[in-house]
């Protein structure tokens, strides 16, 4: 019984713990953004709230819980308060499956640095990315305004047509790794990440994560200066807050995804692993944020052309050379 | 009864409240909803009997894929929505229907010894399934995929067509 009652404990420290890291980083990520975006652009970025604006996150969190939640008429009350949860709750579950280091020993007994560690862990993050469509497109159409329609429909669209290349870009993973385990993809990578044994994967995974967090160069779905907002046009308060979390808490499944598939997860010299890890994690959003700063949006159509004409094929080829390379035993 | 064995039913709840919701809604979002929250709940009772790939595949595949692209069709389409519950004449007939079916799919497997172990098949590992489903059944597999090849290429054309027709007119 204490043996239950302990595991229990353990579960929901752990838990507690990646979900706290996970917010908190979040929340810093917003900063990170805001600080470099305003480097880029040759000005400082905010600077007035605490040291160097670091407590900026706080006040902007409590601002937003202040402010009032309104429910325009006309909407589909039920589906418009739960929609913004549906992309947080997504991106939150998905860190379930995700491993943060090497099993070490506490106590006496092992303990895993993942919530579960199970064999369908690659499949269970690619259908939770795909649940995330739901709160754009939903919220898009039940807040009963044209431009939020346009939005939650370009973002069905371009998020199901990536979602595609996504797959293709992670099946060379898999059948190199010889697993959908995370861990033992991490552990596959121990001498040579598949960063460098997968660079065409590589491209195409980065490119359409990009387009699955619609994330300039692909944010159509919200483009400010045709569509207003997109899909969030009609939320305000802690509901628009909730987009947007999710947009940033899915930067950071995006990293930890990263660098778990391509970047050799906690492996690295010198450094302890979590270290090692949170570094690659953290490199992502960066590279993102910088994207974000340089290039400007796409069009429509160049958007779906570039996913269907150019990754997918890009994608099958890949995968068709890597499985004559393991043929060959290569 | 076992914790596992109290999420499993509670589960089993959720999906068949679920279920009958999306087939009486008339607001045909409110159905695609309850389908998704039916499909969530059917891959979490896969997890709790102890078979992870096709709880997995179940996310993926059915609420990941299939059901955004009900979604996104209904959206398209804009149909005026309905309110309430399906007229209960008109769920006569499907309702019938799906009985007749469920009994004929259990008692086939009543009938056959081997149906009940189908439960271990379903608990086996990724790599397994594969080696199966490419090995013993491969040419199902091409079969099923030369079909769906021809379904793209059939649409393909009927969009193709309709792009061609002179401007001014409406194609439709």
């Amino acid at each position: 019984m204490t043996d239950i009652l302990l595991g229990i404990l353990v579960m929901l420290v752990r838990m507690a713990v990646v979900l706290a890291v996970v917010f908190g980083l979040a929340a810093y990520m917003i900063l990170v953004e805001r600080k470099l975006l305003g480097r880029f652009q040759v000005r400082y970025g905010p600077n007035r709230v605490g040291l160097f604006g670091l407590l900026q996150p706080i006040a902007d969190g409590l601002k937003m819980l202040l402010k009032e939640d309104i429910v325009p008429d006309g909407v589909d009350r039920r589906i418009f308060l739960v929609a913004p949860a549906i992309v947080a709750g997504a991106a939150l579950f998905a860190f379930a499956v995700v491993p943060f280091g090497p099993t070490f020993t506490l106590f006496g007994r092992p303990v895993p640095q993942v919530i579960t560690d199970t064999d369908v862990g690659l499949l269970l993050i690619f259908g939770l990315s795909s649940l995330a469509v739901y709160g754009v497109a939903l919220g898009g159409w039940t807040s009963d305004n044209k431009y939020s329609l346009l939005g939650g429909v370009r973002g069905a669209a371009q998020m199901i047509s990536y979602e595609l290349a996504l797959g293709l870009a992670l099946v060379p993973v898999a059948m190199t790794a010889h697993s959908l385990n995370l861990t033992d993809i991490v552990n596959a990578q121990a001498r040579l990440p598949f960063a460098i044994a997968q660079p065409v994967a590589f491209l195409i995974f980065i490119i359409s994560s990009l387009a699955e967090t619609n994330r300039i160069p692909f944010d159509l779905p919200e483009a400010e200066n045709e569509l207003q907002a997109g899909f969030h046009t009609e939320y305000s308060g802690m509901r628009f807050a909730l987009f947007f979390v999710g947009e940033y808490v899915n930067m950071i499944l995006l990293g930890s995804v990263t660098a778990i598939f391509f970047l050799g997860g906690w492996h690295g010299p010198f450094l302890p692993p979590i270290l090692w890890f949170g570094l690659k994690v953290l490199a992502v959003p960066v590279f993102l944020i910088w994207t974000r700063a340089s290039l400007p949006r796409l069009r429509y159509d160049q958007l779906m052309a570039l996913g269907w004409k150019c990754l997918v094929p890009l994608g099958l080829a890949n995968i068709l050379v890597t499985g004559a390379l393991l043929a060959a035993g290569l | 009864m076992t914790a596992l064995g109290a999420l499993f039913y509670l589960l089993s709840a959720v999906m068949l409240a679920a279920a009958a919701l999306a087939a009486t809604r008339r607001n045909p979002i409110h159905a695609v909803c309850c389908a998704v929250i039916a499909f969530l709940a059917s891959a979490g009772v896969f997890v709790t009997l102890g078979a992870p790939l096709p709880g997995a595949l179940q996310v993926v595949v059915y609420a990941g894929a299939i059901m955004v692209l009900f979604l996104f069709i209904i959206m398209l389409l804009g149909l005026p929505v309905g309110k309430g519950m399906v007229p209960a004449a008109r769920l006569v007939a499907p309702g019938v229907f799906a009985a007749a079916t469920l009994t004929a799919l259990f008692s086939l497997i009543a009938m056959d010894p081997a149906g009940r172990i189908s439960l271990q098949a379903a608990t086996a590992a990724p790599a397994a399934v594969g080696v199966v489903l490419f090995g013993d059944y491969w040419l199902a597999v091409e079969a099923v995929s030369l079909l769906l090849f021809a379904a793209l290429a059939a649409v393909l054309l009927l969009g193709k067509a309709r792009q061609e027709s002179p401007k001014g007119g409406n194609p439709a």
